[in-house]
């Protein structure tokens, strides 16, 4: 049974839990798969190591955690620090360049560029920096298409802000397809 | 002719677990006179109790009666109350059970300002227990726990109410027993929070260990020590020195009652779907 | 028409699994890692005409939702530890006086404040022995968000059924873990109601056996008045210390569960017909187990899982039958040994319990059962 586990780390308040949630919500929802996810965090509300894992399956998913990561998205130094041990051989890392300077060693598939600022600069607010790299957690891993993901995106989000966050995981998804070519 | 109290005691009921000379039988004449004066109806009347001799009262009136868990009947009766906002929700008990385990129910019941009455008879000690002292032992008395006498300052119930935001607040003396319904008529038919604190006896555990020798003496103390508050309004500083305070101490009709605000809620709500 | 469907959080779910069972009121105070359930009720249930109230703590709530279901509404509260234990009094109230009641407690680690989001099963106990005096007990451990629905559910209507207050204890990972959930339609899922009075108010008592060992239970505020206590009680609801009826009474309150237990007890039983080691798991460790014994099948041994869903009462009849069948018992719990004292219990030492105890707030991975299946020879 094929079993894909992601990974989106970082601190709180950086809204990885939210996409987490997408990312299992596109499985689960739109892609007609199996998704479960899961986080776990300190008492902190913004600060602190947050984690938000997803196992997505074409069949029933037993054990709720990560064993093996098959892609981690790593939004600080202090979560790449963290989070890489279980990382797969081969596995997918996807980190901010601005904010995570000394790269893991290991035979990972390390794509790098600055989601924040991208956020900031290309798509116009930083609160967006969680979407620009689902878009590009979407584009690394294959688990679910393109349109499916952009759905969950869209069914997730308030009303006023559909236009901000269908950028924002667009220009993830294209950053990161450059990237990684 | 003479008030037929039997209309409202449970049949088979009596007689109560109250000592002689203990000022709860008088409350619970004084409840009985309010509720028929009101005309309340029994199936739509709760009476709430926590634990105590005085919370043994509900078990001899005839209506929804609900004898809870020591210092609880204020959180028990918010549910009820919550859940039928249309029945006459009315607590009672004794200054121990109110004011000490039930002190964080009675303190947020008299903040949400729910439309409740809570009864209090306040002797100044655990009766049930053996005469262990309360929050409302004045300092200095003796209790089966304070041997010594009680290093402990005591409770202000009706500052307490009014302090926690109730909006109906009296208080009364089991000696002056022909003003108890009427504070307790006021009290129900106001709409929101309303406390009645009785200043009661305990001639058992409370008395005796106190220097009185008599039932008689106690009752003349409460004679003694309350001022009616209009009578109190000419007299000074010095002549009301260890003077209490009766009749109706506070009352307010701004503040919004708690179950119409959640009805609000309800409106909103169903408005939002 | 296809069905809803949503992807929720375990706590949520329960939430929307309390209002298809027909709960009208919920009182509560804010713990960790239970509030959500809290936040949907106090966003959904105004809009059905429901009541929510936050009380004024653990022990408000627990007292505001008996009184509520003394005035006829189907009443929920959510907790977690270190609230479970301020509910226990009352509780054990609800238990005397057969207040229907439903508690949803998320089990993290303890005791006292311990680690308020991490995972933890070490609450079953306190589910039972919790609060003093002898009392039935009900307490039910989903493994799943679809599961945590349902099993709301069924708590609803066992605690109507057999008038007691019934507890749900999913564990922290399954309270936060979302996956996709289907809605049931109305009227799917059995929705059972309160057995109300069907005597005249002059004749009604409230613990009248003449209609067994449930009686029916009316409403404050429906024409029907009458008393109720937490002393030990007679049939019409008044305190009694009569050694006999003292006697019978609490021994009808417990026969309400012990005689039905066929009814209430719920499991899965996976692999095991051939299996020599069987894993006894509830909720998330469920999870674990399974992944494991998948492995381990693989590996040509013959492991099974014995899934308790019914967590109390416990199922004694089915863990005899395997003591006798299997050669050894494998349990993992987030707790220092807890469902292993039951199992040790049922085996009857028969067959070797092994115990894999965790409370360092990390789930039981598979590997860590794998490795404890293959010990047993």
């Amino acid at each position: 049974m094929s079993r894909y586990e992601l990974r989106f780390s970082g601190a709180g308040g950086q809204g990885l839990i939210t996409a987490g949630i997408i990312m299992a919500k596109a499985a689960s929802i739109y892609e007609g798969k199996q998704a479960v996810q899961s986080q776990s965090y300190g008492p902190e509300a913004r600060g602190g190591a947050s984690k938000s894992e997803v196992i997505i399956s074409d069949g029933p998913i037993d054990y709720p955690k990560a064993t093996t990561v098959d892609a981690l998205l790593a939004m600080t130094q202090e979560a790449c620090d963290k989070y890489t041990h279980d990382l797969k051989d081969g596995g997918i890392l996807l980190v901010d360049s601005d904010l995570v300077t000394k790269l893991p060693k290991g035979n990972y598939k390390i794509i790098s560029f600055p989601i924040i600022n991208t956020a900031k600069n290309d798509v116009g607010r930083e609160i967006v920096a969680n979407i620009v790299a689902l878009g590009a957690m979407v584009a690394l891993t294959g688990q679910v298409s393109r349109e499916n993901a952009e759905k969950a995106v869209l069914s997730s989000v308030p009303e006023a802000f559909i236009e901000l966050n269908r950028k924002a995981f667009s220009i993830g998804f294209e950053k990161a397809m450059a990237a990684s070519a | 002719m003479a008030f037929d109290y039997d209309k409202w005691i449970r049949p088979g009921k009596l007689p109560h677990i109250w000592c002689p000379g203990c000022g709860h039988g008088i409350v619970m004449k004084g409840l009985i006179r309010a509720m028929e004066t009101l005309n309340l109806k029994k199936e739509e009347t709760a009476v709430v109790s926590g634990i105590g001799c005085a919370s043994r009262l509900p078990g001899y009136i005839d209506c929804c009666t609900l004898h809870t868990a020591h210092g609880r009947a204020a959180a028990f009766a918010t549910g009820v109350k919550m859940a039928k906002p249309e029945m006459n929700v009315i607590l009672v008990g004794g200054d121990g059970d109110g004011t000490a385990i039930g002190g964080n129910h009675f303190i947020h019941a008299c903040r949400r300002n729910i439309d409740m009455t809570y009864i209090i008879m306040n002797n100044y000690i655990y009766g049930m227990t053996g005469g262990q002292f309360s929050p409302c032992t004045p300092t200095g008395h003796k209790a089966s726990t304070t041997p010594y006498g009680n290093p402990d300052p005591g409770f202000d119930i009706a500052k307490l109410a009014i302090g926690a935001g109730a909006t109906f607040v009296a208080r009364g003396t089991a000696f002056h027993a022909n003003q108890i319904d009427k504070l307790i008529v006021e009290a129900i038919q106001h709409k929101g929070f309303s406390v009645v604190e009785i200043l009661d006896d305990c001639p058992t555990t409370y008395g005796r260990r106190n220097k009185y020798k008599s039932v008689i003496e106690m009752m003349n103390r409460l004679k003694e020590v309350a001022v009616p508050v209009k009578a109190a309004e000419k007299m000074t500083a010095e002549q009301l020195q260890g003077k209490v305070l009766t009749g109706v101490l506070y009352k307010e009709e701004v503040k919004p009652e708690y179950t119409a605000e959640y009805a609000k809620v309800i409106e909103r709500a169903k408005a939002s779907k | 028409m296809s069905k809803k469907v949503a992807f929720l959080q375990g706590n949520e779910a329960a939430a929307h699994g309390a209002l298809y069972a027909g709960c009208d009121f919920f009182g509560g105070y804010p713990i960790t890692p239970s509030t959500e359930v809290a936040e949907v009720m106090s966003v959904e249930l105004p809009k059905v005409g429901g009541k929510f109230i936050q009380m004024e703590d653990e022990i408000g709530a627990m007292a505001a939702i008996l009184g509520a279901s003394l005035a006829g509404a189907k009443v929920l509260t959510s907790t977690s530890g270190p609230g479970l234990s301020l509910k226990q009094e009352l509780i054990g109230y609800g238990c005397i006086a057969e207040i229907p009641c439903v508690i949803y407690n998320v089990m993290r680690g303890g005791p006292s404040t311990g680690m308020p989001t991490g995972p933890s099963q070490s609450d079953v106990m306190c589910a039972k022995w919790g609060t003093h005096g002898d009392h039935p007990a009900i307490c039910l451990t989903p493994a799943s968000v679809q599961e945590t629905y349902e099993e709301v559910i069924r708590a609803f209507n066992l605690s109507e059924k057999y008038r007691t207050p019934v507890m749900v204890m999913p564990d922290e990972i399954i309270a936060h873990m979302r996956e996709r959930i289907v809605f049931p339609e109305k009227g799917e899922l059995e929705v059972v109601p309160r057995k109300s009075p069907t005597v005249s108010p002059e004749q009604y008592k409230p613990y009248d056996t003449s209609f067994g060992d449930v009686p029916p239970l009316a409403a404050f505020g429906s024409g029907y008045k009458f008393h109720v206590t937490g002393l030990n009680k007679m049939q019409d609801g008044f305190p009694t210390t009569k050694a006999e009826i003292v006697q019978a009474e609490e021994e009808r309150q417990v026969r309400k569960v012990d005689a039905n237990v066929d009814d209430i007890v719920t499991f899965e039983e996976y692999m095991l017909d051939d299996a020599d080691v069987v894993v006894v798991a509830y909720g998330s460790t469920s999870r674990s187990a399974r992944y494991a014994v998948n492995v381990a099948r693989e590996q040509g041994i013959k492991a099974g899982m014995f899934r308790i869903k019914t967590f109390w009462p416990f199922p004694d009849k089915q863990i005899k039958a395997l003591a006798g069948r299997v050669k050894g018992i494998v349990i993992p719990e987030m707790n220092l040994g807890m469902c292993s004292l039951e199992l040790e219990r049922c085996a009857q030492g028969k067959v070797p319990v092994l115990g894999i105890f965790r409370v360092d707030g990390e789930p039981i991975n598979p590997d860590q059962i794998l490795e404890k299946i293959k010990e047993v020879k």
